[in-house]
């Protein structure tokens, strides 16, 4: 078992995850609002990571691997897509994405 | 002396640290010293020769130049962005150099602490992998700051450049990985251990294959991921001004400047453990003379220096060649001590195998020229990475079947 | 106060002060490096928690890669500061203190969460061992969700390079 009680971690994981939340909330450019789910991904990897740990299985660890692997395609296509529509409406604001139709 | 011998680790972490930081830190700059001595034989002229005997002093005067430059800060917008750049670059680049073993894990000091490697950990050719690929920050967040259109072309292509070759650079290692079945710089070395040929680059024995196309892979990568001709589009003069630190003066610059030279010994370092046998000696064991070979050519080159006073220097050239031939002697004579002589083995052949590297790297700066980018992209994506990829595949393959069938 | 929960206060300090600079941060390359700090002291954390792979894997992937390409495209974009909009009246009052609230929340019951004392089956994880045993479960026991993912990283190459493609 770890030195360092695994509440602590999955509090730390909750906190990060929180501010994730509001990063995705409130912020208003697109690219900022990627990085805040990105940052919700990373506070997920903690707790599977803290409950590895704590019930001494690996399968946690994989499923860290996994869920890393798979954030790195879903940034890659999204930030092109990202990029098509930036140079589409010549703006990066969430605002103005707000419509189907340019 | 109680609280050294509580704490061990942290006390004996602390002074390997200082003393690597001063080593690796006279290294590069001897490392430019002799990068510009040896382009300059190849260009049939001579180098420095003029600040200190044989231009040794040349560094010095280069560092204090660095440090007594004008410090010109463009307009950025972005200041905190625009210093913090070379202070990525340069801290990265030396805190790689802390994984690297320089000698047998079996010489201790300060109750059981390895002495030659500051951190030896389970998955060290991942940690160094991990530290390289940070560093393409320092590249990027360079020519972004400097809110100029030179910088900012030349750090795009120059992130572009180091993420293509890292690819590369990792994959053409995993077969060394796959022989020595472990991530750890220390194991991976003892796999090694026998005759020359055991080394990886030839592995000629059970249980191994060699690794040459993994190392003319990694070699080639590793020039890339460094930005050295023929691969240095992105700081090329005449392309480019100075690429990502044309902005970048006096004290910074020289920052970017050592971070280049310290990747350059981290990938030699990693060449040498990954692939010619870190600090094994290509002489069987059994020729018990070899152990006085550093002090042997430590007295050898004291003995070049003291012609070379005597003949050929003037003034005060020759009271430092007189200096440096004293300093050599004694040194070499330090070396011949049988109880100095066994602990500087492993570093004296590390550093060896380091130093041929080098200077094929600096070699290649003086006789090769520079790729086209485009030239240098597809090189690297629709040459190297297939190359580097069958290599794994066949290595994986002669692993797995001839393990059963003999 | 022993090393390990000094270790894991100041990487948890580090972590949450990058998050809050993720929000307050005005430039979305500043957002950007405070992400990478986050992830960095995350995987200081995934060390002192026995996965040394794993941290190894977040840098070289994450931190060195995923934020790699944001900083691209940010700089690619030329993405400047947000503009200034007011929110609505019920977002400033409400959406925050919710958030706020959510965080609390989820924290008080993670904190009173059984898995803390919870005993494990044996050092799988945190031995000199742990990057062996885990190679083996990814390829033994996970090696179809393996072969999936890596068909699906082919996939986002594919479509990445034809979105990202000029129109000709």
């Amino acid at each position: 078992m770890s030195v360092v009680p695994i509440s602590y971690y999955l509090v730390l994981s909750a906190v990060l995850f929180g501010l994730g939340v509001i990063a995705f909330v409130f912020k208003r450019n697109i690219i900022t609002v990627f990085m805040s789910i990105e940052l919700m991904l990373n506070a997920v990897n903690l707790a599977f990571v803290a409950f590895a740990r704590a019930h001494n299985q690996l399968d946690g660890l994989v499923f860290v691997f996994f869920v890393i692997v798979v954030a790195a395609a879903e940034a890659a296509v999204g930030l092109a897509i990202v990029i098509m529509i930036a140079q589409n409406r010549q703006s990066l604001s969430v605002e103005r994405m707000n419509h189907l139709k340019l | 002396m109680e609280f050294i011998s509580q704490h061990p680790v942290l006390v004996a972490s602390v002074v390997k640290t200082l003393v690597l930081l001063f080593i690796v830190m006279t290294a590069l700059a001897y490392l430019t010293w002799l990068e510009r001595k040896v382009i300059a034989h190849i260009q049939s002229r001579w180098g420095p020769y003029f600040v200190g005997a044989h231009g040794l002093l040349q560094p010095l005067a280069d560092g204090l130049k660095f440090l007594f430059k004008e410090d010109i800060t463009p307009p950025v917008t972005d200041k905190l962005v625009y210093m913090l750049a070379p202070f990525l670059a340069l801290s990265l680049a030396l805190t790689a150099i802390a994984l690297i073993p320089f000698g047998p894990p079996s010489v201790v000091f300060l109750h059981g602490q390895q002495a030659f490697s500051v951190a030896d950990v389970g998955i060290g050719l991942l940690m160094v992998f991990a530290i390289t690929s940070i560093g393409v920050y320092g590249v990027a967040l360079a020519g972004w700051s400097s809110n100029s259109k030179y910088p900012l072309m030349g750090g795009l292509r120059s992130s572009a450049q180091m993420i293509s070759y890292e690819v590369s650079l990792t994959m053409s290692v995993i077969g060394v990985v796959l022989v020595a079945g472990t991530l750890n710089f220390n194991e991976v070395i003892q796999r090694q251990s026998g005759p020359f040929w055991h080394w990886n680059v030839l592995g000629i024995h059970n249980g191994a294959f060699p690794q040459i196309v993994g190392f003319l892979c990694y070699l080639t990568a590793a020039i890339a991921e460094t930005n050295r001709v023929p691969f240095d589009l992105p700081e090329a003069e005449t392309e480019l001004v100075a690429g990502f630190h044309t902005e970048y003066s006096s004290f910074k610059f020289a920052m970017f400047f050592m971070a280049e030279y310290a990747n350059m010994i981290t990938v030699s370092c990693l060449a040498t453990i990954l692939f010619f046998g870190g600090w094994l000696s290509p002489l069987p064991d059994s020729w018990a003379w070899q152990t006085f070979l550093p002090g042997a050519g430590l007295v050898l080159l004291g003995i070049y220096c003291a012609y070379d006073t005597v003949t050929q220097m003037r003034g005060i050239a020759r009271i430092q060649l007189g200096v440096v031939t004293l300093l050599c002697f004694g040194a070499g004579l330090l070396c011949l001590i049988p109880a100095v002589a066994s602990v500087i083995q492993g570093p004296f052949w590390f550093t060896t195998k380091i130093l041929i590297i080098l200077f094929f790297y600096i070699w290649m700066r003086g006789t090769l020229p520079r790729f086209r980018y485009d030239q240098l992209m597809s090189f690297g994506w629709k040459l190297l990475l297939p190359v580097s990829l069958a290599n794994l595949v066949i290595t994986a393959a002669w692993l797995v079947f001839g393990a059963r069938h003999g | 106060m022993s090393l390990p929960v000094l270790m894991f206060f100041v990487c948890g300090v580090l972590a949450v002060t990058g998050a809050i600079l993720l929000i307050w941060a005005k430039e979305p390359i500043h957002s950007a490096l405070a992400l990478i700090l986050v992830m960095v002291s995350l995987a200081v954390l995934y060390l002192l928690l026995g996965a040394p792979f794993i941290a190894a894997i977040q840098i070289i992937v994450y931190a060195g890669a995923i934020m790699v390409l944001f900083v691209f495209v940010i700089m690619l974009l030329n993405a400047g500061a947000e503009e200034h909009t007011d929110f609505s009246r019920l977002a400033k009052y409400s959406g925050l203190p919710l958030g706020v609230i959510l965080i609390f929340w989820a924290a008080h019951w993670l904190w009173r969460s059984p898995v803390a004392t919870a005993e494990g089956t044996g050092g799988l994880i945190a031995g000199p061992d742990s990057t062996r045993n885990l190679s083996v479960q990814l390829f033994r026991q996970y090696l179809f969700p393996f072969e999936a993912t890596s068909i699906l990283i082919l996939i986002a190459i594919l479509g990445a390079l034809v979105l990202a493609r000029k129109e000709e």
